[in-house]
């Protein structure tokens, strides 16, 4: 602790996890995160926890829904297509409202696409994939130092809120390599009580984690309960960083990796003197809605450019958050490509800005 | 009580005391009574955790005395790998129907089973889809009516039931499966005698056990409760023979 080390992204989740005091890990190969279960397969045991290799991905999910029953931090990575197979299992983690972190290092789409980067995975983290009415706390790194930040804070996030996080990355972050340092570390003994877990009934009242009920008035007192919950998440919970948007004319809006490039744009176009600026998610749920309709607001502001790693998924909050008060382009790359920021600004200058 | 009356059987106090809404003449009641007996009876039920499946048998999360896990359809064995893993000191029991374990649950069983989890599965095998309304399950025998096999189970069409304690017996990881009924009081006793032998397997650690017992489904059937029971010994046991096709040694 307390020094830099170079690590790779996929590794780098891995002990992230540890360090937020996780010691179970279940997972099934897929690339581009397989180094991510091959660290923890080796570095658990040194700290006493266990590495499962699954026989799917149906069955990890279900897995860490048995130890997050249980009352452990857990966590799982995966990347698009065996994070869509996970769906049925997420569900019901949400509905019996268990804390997990899920890692989806997102790859191209759909089906089996390919291994390269990608963002296409929004809609099914966000709004979310499973069945019923649920969300996942899904945060958004754009490099391997906040990645680590961000893993540690899932696991808080869905103790506090017994609810399943997702840190949603993409291939590239997966795989690069950089300096690192690791500045937190859960002391064991200070992980939060968890009485309603399944440890034996001990001589104590019966615990049961469930996300059934066939009664429709206590089905819905349960569903009213969980959306009183995901209104306190939306208040307290937002995270995003503006990088020079509160006078800029030109807002860019991009998560994870296209963030980051969209921050050199700016950083770009600044020192030529044009008015950009970044408004970056990181909780993309809760999205940060309420700083996007400040800036649509402002009289500066005179349009958003939203670039993704897809046909266009956060756009669709981006305008649910505007209201038409201002325009809205978009920007997509799909299929493992990945803007580069001279793109990006090109897309920047032949926008009509005034046109509106 | 008088001093010559000696109470022989009372109800117990792993079932919780509440109305059951199993259909008449079902024998998941008869079942639990015996899942609870065993446990009581080797003090595991302080340190026990159920892992409940979808069907019929997911009503039982409201009928023990235990801390209990609602999972999803055919996932209980992963769910119980999870348990178990992360609490090694639990014993942890998963109470599957056959098309929670038999169709949809296929990969996890054979998983669980072969990695040797330290669990026991109870398999009660009735031949059909219960809750869903009596559709051909891939245990339903060769000719038997169902929603969905109208015109009966054939072979070439429908494939032939699956025999899943066979199956299994073939792993290295099972230390204990036998094949049980319930549909007389010998068979009972026989059915007892087995899941004492598979949750004893669990606490020495040996591996994972299971117990197949061959049920009935009086209303999706068609039979009466009586004709039900008789029909195991006349068409399901010829086909599903009774039986340990696994024990290993120290058990």
């Amino acid at each position: 602790m307390g020094e830099k080390i170079l690590m790779k992204g996929a590794e780098v989740l891995g002990e992230s996890a540890i360090k937020a005091g996780c010691r179970l890990f279940f997972g099934y190969p897929i690339t581009p995160q397989n180094e991510a279960p091959s660290y923890m397969a080796k570095r658990l045991p040194e700290v006493g926890g266990v590495f499962v290799q699954a026989e799917s991905e149906v069955a990890a999910i279900n897995m860490l829904y048995g130890a997050a029953a249980s009352g452990h931090r857990v966590m799982t990575s995966s990347s698009s297509p065996g994070i869509s197979l996970m769906q049925e299992g997420i569900s019901y983690i949400a509905g019996a409202q268990l804390p997990v972190v899920l890692v989806n290092v997102m790859r191209g789409g759909p089906g089996l696409g390919n291994i390269g980067p990608a963002q296409g995975d929004y809609f099914q983290s966000v709004k979310p994939g499973g069945n019923g009415d649920y969300h996942l706390i899904t945060l958004a790194p754009m490099n391997l130092q906040e990645q680590i930040d961000l893993i540690y804070d899932a696991f808080e996030l869905a103790d506090e809120y017994r609810n399943p996080a997702m840190v949603l990355t993409d291939g590239l972050l997966g795989q690069i390599m950089e300096a690192v340092e690791f500045h937190r570390e859960k002391d064991l003994s200070s992980l939060p009580a968890k009485p309603w877990a399944t440890t034996g009934i001990n001589h104590r009242k019966k615990n049961l984690i469930s996300s059934f009920d066939l009664d429709y008035d206590r089905l819905e007192a349960i569903n009213h309960q969980i959306q009183d919950k995901y209104r306190i998440v939306k208040e307290k919970e937002v995270r995003y960083e503006s990088y020079f948007a509160d006078d800029a004319e030109v807002i860019l809006v991009a998560y994870g990796t296209t963030g980051r490039i969209c921050k050199a744009v700016v950083d770009i176009l600044r020192s030529e003197k044009y008015s950009v600026g970044l408004l970056r998610p990181i909780s993309l749920w809760p999205f940060p809605e309420k700083i996007l309709q400040q800036l649509a607001q402002k009289s500066t502001t005179k349009g958003f450019l939203v670039v993704e790693l897809s046909a266009g998924q956060m756009v669709e909050d981006v305008k649910i958050s505007v209201n038409g008060v201002k325009p809205i382009h978009f920007h997509g790359r799909m299929g493992g490509n990945v803007p580069s920021p001279k793109e990006i600004i090109d897309i920047i200058k032949t926008i009509q800005w005034e046109g509106k | 009580m008088s001093p010559e009356l000696k109470q022989i059987f009372k109800p117990s106090p792993i079932l919780t005391p509440i109305q059951r809404s199993f259909c008449p003449g079902c024998t998941h009641g008869v079942i639990h009574r015996l899942v609870a007996e065993c446990l009581e009876e080797l003090q595991l039920a302080e340190k026990t955790v159920l892992v409940i499946p979808v069907g019929c048998a997911t009503l039982a999360v409201d009928y023990f005395e235990l801390d209990t896990i609602q999972s999803a359809h055919g996932r209980a064995p992963a769910v119980a790998t999870g348990v178990k893993r992360s609490n090694p000191d639990l014993f942890v029991v998963t109470y599957q129907g056959d098309g929670d374990l038999a169709s949809i649950g296929t990969a996890e069983i054979v998983h669980a089973a072969n990695r040797g989890e330290k669990i026991t599965t109870i398999f009660v095998n009735n031949g059909i889809y219960g809750m869903t309304g009596g559709q051909m399950a891939p245990t339903t025998l060769i000719g038997w009516k169902t929603e969905t096999s109208p015109y009966g189970r054939e072979a070439s069409r429908e494939g032939n039931p699956i025999r899943i304690s066979e199956m299994l017996s073939q792993l290295n990881g099972p230390a204990y499966i036998a094949r049980t009924a319930v549909n007389s009081p010998k068979a009972v006793l026989g059915t007892k005698r087995a899941i004492k032998k598979a949750f004893t397997a669990q606490m020495k650690g040996l591996g994972f056990s299971l117990v197949e017992i061959l049920s009935t489904c009086p209303t999706n059937w068609g039979f009466s409760p009586v004709q039900s029971l008789k029909r195991i010994d006349e068409e399901t046991i010829p086909y599903y023979p009774l039986g340990e096709f696994k024990a290993v040694e120290g058990l």
